[in-house]
């Protein structure tokens, strides 16, 4: 699905939408099949079949939108992302752990505004995950159309601890480009790293 | 010699992981408001269920489990931010927050221009039909 039909399908209100083909539920259906494995704890090909028949069956009887990948996997910058996620997540776990029991009900906290380079659905519900999973931060609202996330972030005590925030973010985000965003949005990150005068994420 | 370094291991990882939703109900307590509370409330778990199945995982030293583990680790990660995002959006709406504890609200402004296009749409005498006026 192109980037036109997504952006008519967003702002598409009848509530009909597109469907996906065979080939785009490719990595839903192997996903589910290898959940089906473990469920069982049997990855034996008789099994993993009758997974994928049953998949099949599902993806067939309940339809979900169609959920677009680039076509781009960087396996080492995927570990990169694995690795920064973990670091973060024990950061923030003891950081919040701190918080709880050291200054309570002082705990200051900000709804902040970050507008997002990529215009993918896919990557912005990822980047919104990612963000909420790390202690600290979760997603109040969305706007798909200008692919906008407010966020609620705790323990933010000044203007420079909101710009703080906009940025890990916005690092989230260029970390998840880097392992799988389209070849544009790859291309344009890089010109802004070696032209850092232009300003993301700020509210217009 | 490995089992008993093993079994140290395994045994931080619990520990750590129990102290996780330990801090999570300290939170749940202590926190001000509502928006803060679900901080505490969904996120500590992320890594206290990891260290918690990771402790598993060394203790059962069987690799037919790990997929199963992997996979309640998984659906974890998958849950947690939406129900955050859920009660979060929610008491949002409902006003379930104490402004005096944010130092900047980027949303209110955006809320407040909804408001006022929807008001200039369709009057200013029809009667609410929301319910985000609890305070």
């Amino acid at each position: 699905m192109s980037r036109e039909q997504r952006l008519a399908d967003a702002k598409d209100e009848s509530g009909q939408r597109q469907r996906s083909t065979l080939r785009q539920e490719i990595p839903l259906l192997v996903g589910m099949m290898l959940v089906w494995g473990a469920l069982w704890q049997d990855f034996a090909i008789g099994n993993l079949v009758f997974g994928l028949l049953i998949s099949l069956l599902l993806v067939r009887v309940f339809r979900l939108p169609p959920i677009i990948l680039s076509g781009r996997f960087n396996i080492w910058r995927a570990v990169v992302f694995i690795g920064a996620f973990l670091r973060d997540v024990t950061r923030a776990s003891f950081e919040v752990m701190y918080l709880a029991v050291f200054r309570g009900p002082r705990t200051t906290s900000a709804v902040i505004t970050v507008t997002l380079r990529t215009e993918s659905d896919l990557l912005v519900t990822f980047v919104g995950h990612v963000l909420t999973l790390v202690p600290g931060s979760y997603v109040v609202e969305v706007d798909r159309r200008s692919s906008t996330l407010y966020l609620h972030v705790l323990n933010v005590n000044d203007q420079a601890g909101v710009e703080k925030a906009r940025a890990s973010v916005l690092l989230i985000e260029e970390r998840l480009i880097r392992m799988m965003g389209t070849a544009e949005e790859l291309a344009a990150l890089n010109a802004e790293k070696t032209e850092p005068s232009k300003e993301h994420g700020a509210p217009s | 010699m490995l089992d008993t370094l093993i079994d140290i291991v395994a045994g931080t990882f619990m520990i750590v992981g129990c102290l996780m939703s330990l801090a999570a109900g300290i939170g749940m307590l202590r926190f001000p408001d509502l928006l803060s509370r679900l901080h505490a409330a969904t996120k500590p778990q992320v890594l206290g269920l990891f260290l918690l199945l990771a402790a598993l995982g060394l203790e059962l030293r069987s690799w037919a489990v790990l997929p199963v583990l992997v996979l309640a680790w998984l659906l974890q990660l998958l849950t947690a931010p939406v129900s955050a995002h859920m009660v979060g959006r929610a008491g949002y709406r409902t006003r379930h927050l104490k402004r005096e504890t944010l130092v900047a609200d980027e949303l209110a402004a955006v809320v407040e221009a909804a408001e006022q296009r929807e008001e200039h749409e369709i009057g200013r005498d029809r009667p609410r039909d929301r319910t985000d006026f609890i305070d």
